[in-house]
């Protein structure tokens, strides 16, 4: 069983499924304790926009109960640039002409003292993938150095074996976050247009791999804007309900990145507004009750601050999305843009005005 | 007669714990310890950050508390008895609440787990209160290991649903000489002040205390509501029946 086959079973009628909810069928799915995928379907439909207050103060009330009045905070580490991926969105794709780099194992001991000073004890690895230049050896390194500065250090990497992956635990990382950016294979294909990212089924199942081989917090999520996001947050909420199942000891999140200008010239295939962002989030938290849900800097910070209660859980802050950046300036350009430019202290006092407290540690290495 | 409560030899001066997680801010939490009268709170090890100065949680707790490290995080017993170890190594103290949670859909704790990290760390001198689905096999399998006392969960963790698990805990009551603390699913003080009614010896609360509009109010809600159910224990409760039972009975001839 893999969820490729959850995925083929059900993604042929979705999207008219969704699109066919009615407005009974979103009452019944607040009516209940645990809405079914139908109930799923409605909450993520047009039918649903109506009730979207009733949706986001359930959210909210959920969030308070199972993660309290608390988001947690990270930091994102680029370690290197270097692509063989050419996907027609990304800023760090194969064919863009750019500086390419990565971090000598100094700077990465220089840029983790320079991030914690900041405050923050999560901190999440990010590499393009290069398996000549940031290879799994590579990547275990940088987590092994910073494993004792930081209380999780999570990875998002090209998809790995599960035998890479438990490479990956032992060195000291805890944690994977793993976008599928569109959960339509075909769109997926016309997307990626060269490397090994084109082998759809590989990176789909490399969170099951990554849960099986020990990591302890698995994030999956689609990059917003690329299709329908009606769909595309129901096969996200379908896939980390998948994995909650298979996998019941890894905390399982999902993120809801929208795309972002970064100079690749792509134009988003499909516009999502704040509207649509809230009642994604809020129906994935009716959904799923106990997932952690992330909010990076991609989005601006006005617009995080209004979603803290409505069923996030984890925010970046203090973002740089070249290479390194923390602790000299960056030499690259960014994969995307980051819309909230906030420090890390903006973001904490930011979080407490809103009645939250900001977690900076929540994992203890052991 | 004074209604002393101990566990592992110690007096504790309240029946009320608090858990420390959740809370809007540090400042809320202090003052709802305050306001909870509890003398045990519970602290998740993972959430502890010795190097970040004002941001270290533990140094928000009001003096006078035997914090209590839980092993939050923890999957199995080999986890939890390493989180144990590296609280008492961060000058924590000895006293530990093992969760061991191998389920993140609906927190439910793992027995056989559980008891096998009680065994380990009641060896090393811990004072083991291990949380655990109400089993009375399983109760005296964590007695026999050496916990100090036990913690049946209510409901699951944050459901708020209160003691689901009441023919269950009243069993344990009856059966173990050790105390019993309700842990988990209490979303009211009326819940507390059933748990106690049962019997049990105390109740430990996290959620509905930190996510409610006022904690340091909610606090002492629950506080009042674990006294008023430890008195009703004492005094013996009324047990519910079937029937109506008339006040001049009909056997009354038979004095």
């Amino acid at each position: 069983m893999s969820f490729h086959e959850v995925l083929r079973a059900c993604s042929g009628l979705a999207g008219e499924l969704i699109a066919s909810s009615s407005e009974a069928d979103v009452l019944r799915a607040l009516d209940v304790e645990s809405p079914d995928e139908a109930g799923f379907r409605a909450l993520l439909s047009p039918a649903a926009v109506p009730s979207l207050e009733a949706m986001a103060r359930r959210a909210g009330e959920l969030t308070a109960r199972h993660f309290g009045r608390t988001v947690s905070l990270y930091a994102p580490l680029y370690l290197g640039n270097y692509c063989e991926n050419e996907c027609v969105y990304c800023g760090f794709r194969r064919s863009a002409a750019m500086a390419r780099r990565k971090l000598s194992y100094s700077e990465v001991e220089e840029e983790g003292r320079a991030l914690a000073a900041s405050g923050i004890r999560h901190v999440l690895l990010l590499t393009g993938e290069s398996r000549v230049q940031t290879p799994v050896e590579y990547i275990g390194a940088c987590a092994g150095i910073l494993k004792e500065r930081f209380g999780s250090v999570s990875v998002e990497v090209y998809p790995l074996e599960a035998a890479e992956y438990g490479e990956l635990v032992r060195a000291g990382a805890d944690g994977l976050t793993l976008y599928q950016e569109t959960y339509d294979e075909a769109l997926y294909a016309r997307l990626h247009r060269a490397g090994p990212k084109r082998d759809f089924r590989y990176r789909l199942d490399a969170p099951e791999r990554a849960c099986r081989a020990g990591m302890r917090a698995v994030g999956v999520g689609a990059l917003l804007g690329l299709a329908d996001f009606r769909r595309e947050v129901f096969f996200a909420g379908l896939h980390a309900d998948y994995l909650q199942r298979a996998c019941p000891a890894a905390e399982i999140s999902v993120s809801l990145p929208r795309l972002r200008p970064q100079g690749a010239g792509f134009a988003p295939g499909a516009c999502v507004s704040d509207r649509d962002l809230v009642q994604a989030m809020a129906a994935l938290r009716l959904f799923l009750p106990r997932a952690g849900i992330t909010v990076s800097t991609r989005e601006p910070a006005e617009l995080r601050r209004n979603l803290i209660g409505l069923g996030v859980t984890r925010m970046s802050a203090g973002s740089r999305t070249g290479v390194g950046g923390y602790a000299a300036a960056e030499k690259s350009p960014g994969q995307f843009s980051v819309a909230d430019a906030s420090g890390v202290e903006e973001v904490k006092a930011m979080i407490r005005g809103r009645g939250f407290h900001p977690v900076m540690k929540d994992w203890q290495r052991l | 007669m004074e209604d002393v409560f101990k566990i592992a030899g110690r007096k504790i001066r309240s029946r009320f714990m608090l858990g420390t997680g959740k809370f809007p801010s540090d400042g809320s939490m202090a003052e709802a310890i305050k306001a909870s009268g509890a003398h045990i709170v519970t602290v998740a090890l993972r959430r502890v950050d010795s190097g970040a100065g004002s941001g270290n949680l533990l140094s928000h707790i009001p003096a006078g508390r035997i914090v209590m490290p839980n092993t939050s995080g923890a999957r199995n017993a080999a986890e939890a008895v390493r989180i144990a170890r590296l609280a008492r190594a961060a000058g924590a103290g000895d006293w530990i609440k093992i969760e061991a949670i191998p389920d993140n859909r609906h927190l439910l704790p793992d027995n056989l787990e559980t008891i096998k990290a009680t065994e380990v760390l009641a060896r090393e001198g811990f004072v083991v209160m291990p949380y655990f689905n109400p089993d009375l096999a399983d109760a005296r399998r964590l007695r026999d290991a050496g916990a100090a006392s036990l913690m049946p969960l209510g409901a699951p963790i944050g459901t708020n649903k209160g003691v689901t698990t009441r023919e269950l805990i009243k069993v344990l009551v009856s059966e173990l000489d050790l105390p019993v603390v309700v842990d988990a699913g209490l979303g009211r003080p009326s819940h507390a002040a059933e748990a106690m009614e049962l019997g049990a010896a105390a109740v430990l609360v996290n959620t509905a205390v930190a996510v409610s509009g006022d904690p340091s109010g909610m606090a002492e809600a629950f506080a009042l509501a674990v006294k008023a159910g430890r008195k009703a224990w004492l005094a013996g409760a009324g047990a519910a029946r079937e029937l109506a039972e008339a006040s001049s009975p009909l056997t009354g001839f038979l004095r």
